[in-house]
C-alpha cells in the first residue's frame, strides 16, 4: 500500500515535470481574441473578494451590473465549458485573487472583473501576463495598461449630499449633533469621511461630528456598541459607512425609534431603507442612503466589450453621471430636507462647490470627537 | 481482534471516504459528480480530461504546489508541538508574526539580492518562534493550557500587527491599507515557466523544512527526549530530561515553521506588508493537514500536497460549476473521518472477520 501510495506520488511528480517542458507551445484557448463584437459567443467573468458573491454589498452588485446587462442581451449565467456566458469565482482568502483571474485568463474571457482595493497588485500581474483579455477593476487605482479599465467613485460628492441630509435633521432635532462609523482605515474611508464632514458643516456650521473606526466590515456587534456610544454622547444621525458593521448600528437605531427616540441612521453603498424597518414594518429607521453605484462600472464595461468598444484607463463616476448619489426615494426625507439636498447637489454638478477628499481630524478641528 | 492498521491506510481511507462525501453533495443538489475528478485531475496535471485539445496547462500544478508550500509548513509545525504533546493552535498568530518580522526586514533593511529574502524568511522563523514562546512558556511552568493562550496570541497578533505596520512602516498612499511593495531585492524568484503562477522559490523551504522536521524528530537525541516528553511528561522527566525546557523549545521550533510560511506567502503571493482584516486560515488548515498526515515528516508531505490540491482546487470547481464550498466540505469530511479512526478500524476488523469465517467455511467445505 505504501509502496503504492509513493509511486503514485512519483508518477504525479514526473507527469508535472514533463509537462513543464511543453508548457511553451501551448495552443492558445479558443475564443480569447478580446472584443469579438458578437454578443452571443462573449465571455465575462466576475471574482469576488472574500466577502463572496452574497455580501448584499459591493461584490453582490457589482456582479449585479454584469447580470443587468446579460438579461438584456440575452446571455446566458454559468460555467463557460458548459457554454455560459458569465460566471464568478469566489476567493476563500487574498492568496486566491491571482489564480483566480488568471484562470479566467486561461479559460478565454472577453472581460473579468474585480472589486475591491485588495485587487490592485493581482490585477496589474494578471493583466500583463493576458494582454487580450480585458480587465475591469473597481476601487483600483489606474493601471497603465491598454487592457484595464478601472473604476472609481467620488463618494466624497454622495457623502456631502446625505452629510446635508444629517446636518438637517440634527438642527431640526436641535442637537447639533451627528456621527459616522467607519469600517477601516483606507483612501477610499477617507473620501466618505471628508464629504460628509463638508456637506453636514455646509448647513450646521456649529455641529459637533462624533467619529469611530470599528476596523471591521462585518462585526455587526461592534457597530451596535458604537450606535450606542454615540447616540448616547448625543448624535442624532450617524452615517454607517462599514458594510455588515452598519447593520448593528441600524439595529441600534431601530429599537431607540421604537422607544420613541428621534434617531437616525445612513445607510451606504446599496438603498438600505428595507433593512432599518421597525414596529410594524411601515417605517424605517434608515434617514437615505449614500449610492455607490458600482454595478453602473461593471455594466459599462460589459456593454463595451459586447459592443466591441472597450478601452482601458481611469473612469471617475461622480455624482453627474449618477455614479454616486442618493435613492429615488427617500420617505423619511421632508420636502425642505430634500430641496437642500437638490441645491447642494446642482452646486456640487454645475462646480459652484467642489467637495475636498482629505478630511480635518480631530487634531485640527474640535468640532470632530472620536 | 487485535489487528493493526497503518495511519497510511486509515489516511487513504478517509480521503476516498471525503471526496465520496463530496460526490454525494453534489448527486442531492443535483449536479454531476464526475466534475470533481475533472477538476482534481486537471489541478494535479494540468490536463483537460473533459476538453483534451487544450494539451497540458502547467499553471494548474504549480499553483497547487503554491497553495500546498504554507500548509505543508503549519502542518509541520502543528505536528512538531503534537510530537511533544502540545496542541499548537497558534498558527494563526505566529503567520501573521512571521508576515509582519518579513515585512519589517523587507522595507527597513537594505541588503542584497538573494540574501535580503534569506534574511526575510529567517526574521519571520524567529518572529514565530518567539510569539510561540509565551504559550510553550506558561504550559512547562505554570502548566497554563497552552490552546487559550494561543488563541489569545491570534488575537493579539491580529491587532498588534495592524498597529506596528500603521506605526512603523511605510502605508501605500493610494489605498492606505497596506504597505509599500517591498524592494526589487526582496524576491523569491520565478519558477512560473512562463504562466500567470506566482510560483517561486520558497518551495524550498517547504521540502527544508520536511527534512529538518524528520532530522530533528527520527535521528536526534533531542528528538527523542521531545518524543518522551510527548508520551509522558512525567516519566521523561523521571528519567532525567528536561521537560520543561523540551516544551518551551518545541513550541518555539513549531513557531518557526509556521513564521517561515507567513515570510513566504508575504513575499511570493503578495510583496508587500499586508493589514491582516481577519485570519488567512494556514495555520488552522496546519490542524487538519498534521492530523491526516499522522504527524510525521513524509505524512505531513503528503497531507500537505492533498489539503493544498483541495484548496487549489476551488478555483477548477467553481469552472465547473461546483461551489468552493464542497472542496471545505471534502476536507471537513477527510478530517472527520481520521478523527474517528476507531470507527474506522472497527468496520475494517468486521470486513477482515467477515472475509476470515469466509475463508474458514470454504476450507472446511
Amino acid at each position: 500500500m505504501k509502496k503504492l501510495f509513493k509511486m503514485a506520488l512519483v508518477a504525479v511528480l514526473a507527469l508535472s515535470l514533463v509537462a513543464c517542458t511543453s508548457s511553451t507551445d501551448e495552443p492558445a484557448p479558443t475564443g480569447s481574441t478580446a472584443t469579438t463584437g458578437e454578443t452571443s459567443s462573449v465571455k465575462i467573468g466576475f471574482v469576488t473578494d472574500t466577502g463572496g458573491i452574497d455580501d448584499k454589498s459591493f461584490n453582490q452588485t457589482s456582479y449585479e451590473g454584469i447580470r443587468k446587462f446579460a438579461s438584456e442581451a440575452g446571455l446566458v449565467e454559468g460555467a463557460f465549458e458548459d457554454g455560459g456566458n458569465f460566471t464568478y469565482l469566489q476567493s476563500g482568502n487574498e492568496a486566491d485573487y491571482v489564480p483566480n483571474l488568471s484562470a479566467f485568463g486561461e479559460q478565454g474571457a472577453n472581460l473579468v472583473a474585480a472589486a475591491g482595493y485588495l485587487f490592485q497588485s493581482a490585477v496589474e500581474e494578471v493583466a500583463a501576463a493576458y494582454p487580450d483579455v480585458n480587465f475591469v477593476a473597481i476601487d483600483v487605482a489606474p493601471i497603465d495598461l491598454p487592457n484595464v479599465q478601472t473604476a472609481n467613485f467620488m463618494v466624497n460628492e454622495g457623502s456631502y449630499l446625505v452629510g446635508v441630509a444629517a446636518g438637517t435633521k440634527a438642527i431640526e432635532n436641535g442637537s447639533n449633533h451627528v456621527g459616522m462609523v467607519i469600517g477601516g482605515e483606507s483612501a477610499s474611508m477617507n473620501m466618505f469621511w471628508a464629504g460628509y464632514q463638508e456637506g453636514v458643516w455646509s448647513v450646521c456650521p456649529e455641529c459637533t461630528i462624533s467619529y469611530d473606526n470599528a476596523n471591521s466590515y462585518t462585526d455587526s456587534a461592534l457597530g451596535k456598541t458604537l450606535a450606542q456610544k454615540q447616540y448616547n454622547a448625543g448624535a442624532t444621525v450617524i452615517f454607517a459607512c462599514a458594510g455588515g458593521t452598519g447593520n448593528g448600528i441600524i439595529q441600534e437605531a431601530a429599537e431607540r425609534r421604537t422607544n420613541g427616540e428621534d434617531v437616525w441612521v445612513i445607510g451606504v453603498d446599496t438603498d438600505q431603507y428595507s433593512l432599518g424597518t421597525y414596529g410594524d414594518g411601515s417605517q424605517s429607521c434608515v434617514l437615505t442612503s449614500m449610492l455607490k453605484r458600482v454595478d453602473t462600472a461593471t455594466y459599462n464595461a460589459s456593454k463595451q466589450v459586447a459592443e466591441g468598444n472597450f478601452q482601458g484607463g481611469n473612469i471617475d463616476y461622480t455624482l453627474a453621471d449618477e455614479g454616486v448619489g442618493i435613492p429615488a426615494e427617500n420617505p423619511n426625507l421632508t420636502e425642505s430636507d430634500l430641496a437642500a439636498i437638490e441645491e447642494a447637489r446642482e452646486a456640487i454638478i454645475s462646480g459652484e462647490v467642489t467637495v475636498s477628499t482629505e478630511p480635518q481630524t480631530s487634531e485640527t478641528n474640535p468640532l470632530i470627537i472620536g | 481482534m487485535t489487528r493493526r492498521y497503518s495511519k497510511l491506510t486509515i489516511s487513504l481511507i478517509a480521503v476516498v471516504l471525503g471526496i465520496l462525501v463530496g460526490c454525494l453533495i453534489l448527486v442531492i443538489t443535483g449536479r454531476n459528480p464526475v466534475n470533481i475528478f475533472i477538476a482534481l485531475i486537471r489541478s494535479l496535471t494540468g490536463f483537460s480530461v473533459n476538453n483534451p485539445a487544450r494539451g497540458i496547462n502547467i499553471m494548474y500544478p504549480l499553483n497547487w504546489l503554491l497553495s500546498s508550500v504554507p500548509i505543508i509548513l503549519t502542518g509541520l509545525s502543528v505536528a512538531f508541538a503534537y510530537r511533544t504533546g502540545m496542541f499548537n493552535i497558534g498558527g494563526e498568530g505566529q503567520f501573521i508574526a512571521g508576515s509582519l518580522a518579513c515585512a519589517t526586514v523587507a522595507l527597513l533593511v537594505d541588503l542584497p539580492p538573494v540574501i535580503h529574502p534569506i534574511a526575510c524568511i529567517l526574521a519571520g522563523g524567529i518572529a514565530g518562534a518567539l510569539w510561540a514562546f509565551l504559550p510553550g512558556f506558561l504550559k512547562a511552568f505554570r502548566n497554563i493550557n497552552e490552546v487559550v493562550i494561543c488563541v489569545m496570541m491570534n488575537y493579539i497578533a491580529l491587532y498588534f500587527n495592524d498597529w506596528f505596520v500603521r506605526s512603523f512602516l511605510p502605508i501605500d498612499k493610494l489605498t492606505l491599507a497596506r504597505t509599500v511593495a517591498f524592494p526589487e531585492t526582496v524576491s523569491l524568484g520565478d519558477l512560473s515557466f512562463g504562466t500567470a503562477s506566482q510560483f517561486n522559490y520558497g518551495v524550498i523551504f517547504a521540502i527544508l523544512g520536511v527534512i529538518i522536521f524528520w532530522f530533528i524528530m527520527e535521528k536526534t537525541t533531542f528528538g527523542y527526549s521531545l518524543r518522551a516528553t510527548g508520551f509522558n511528561s512525567e516519566g521523561s522527566r523521571y528519567a532525567g530530561m528536561k521537560n520543561r525546557r523540551n516544551t518551551v523549545l518545541s513550541m518555539m521550533i513549531a513557531g518557526a515553521f509556521t513564521g517561515v510560511a507567513g515570510a513566504i506567502v508575504i513575499i511570493g503571493s503578495y510583496g508587500y506588508g499586508r493589514i491582516f482584516t481577519a485570519f488567512d486560515n494556514y495555520g488552522f488548515d496546519g490542524i487538519s493537514v498534521a492530523l491526516v498526515g499522522g504527524s510525521s515528516a513524509g505524512g505531513v508531505l503528503a497531507a500537505g500536497l492533498l489539503f493544498g490540491l483541495m484548496n487549489a482546487s476551488e478555483t477548477q470547481f467553481q469552472i465547473l460549476g461546483i461551489p468552493s464550498e464542497v472542496s471545505d466540505n471534502i476536507q471537513a469530511a477527510i478530517v472527520f473521518f481520521v478523527a474517528i479512526q476507531y470507527g474506522i478500524k472497527i468496520v475494517l476488523d468486521l470486513i477482515g472477520k467477515h472475509r476470515m469465517n469466509k475463508k474458514v467455511k470454504e476450507e472446511v467445505a
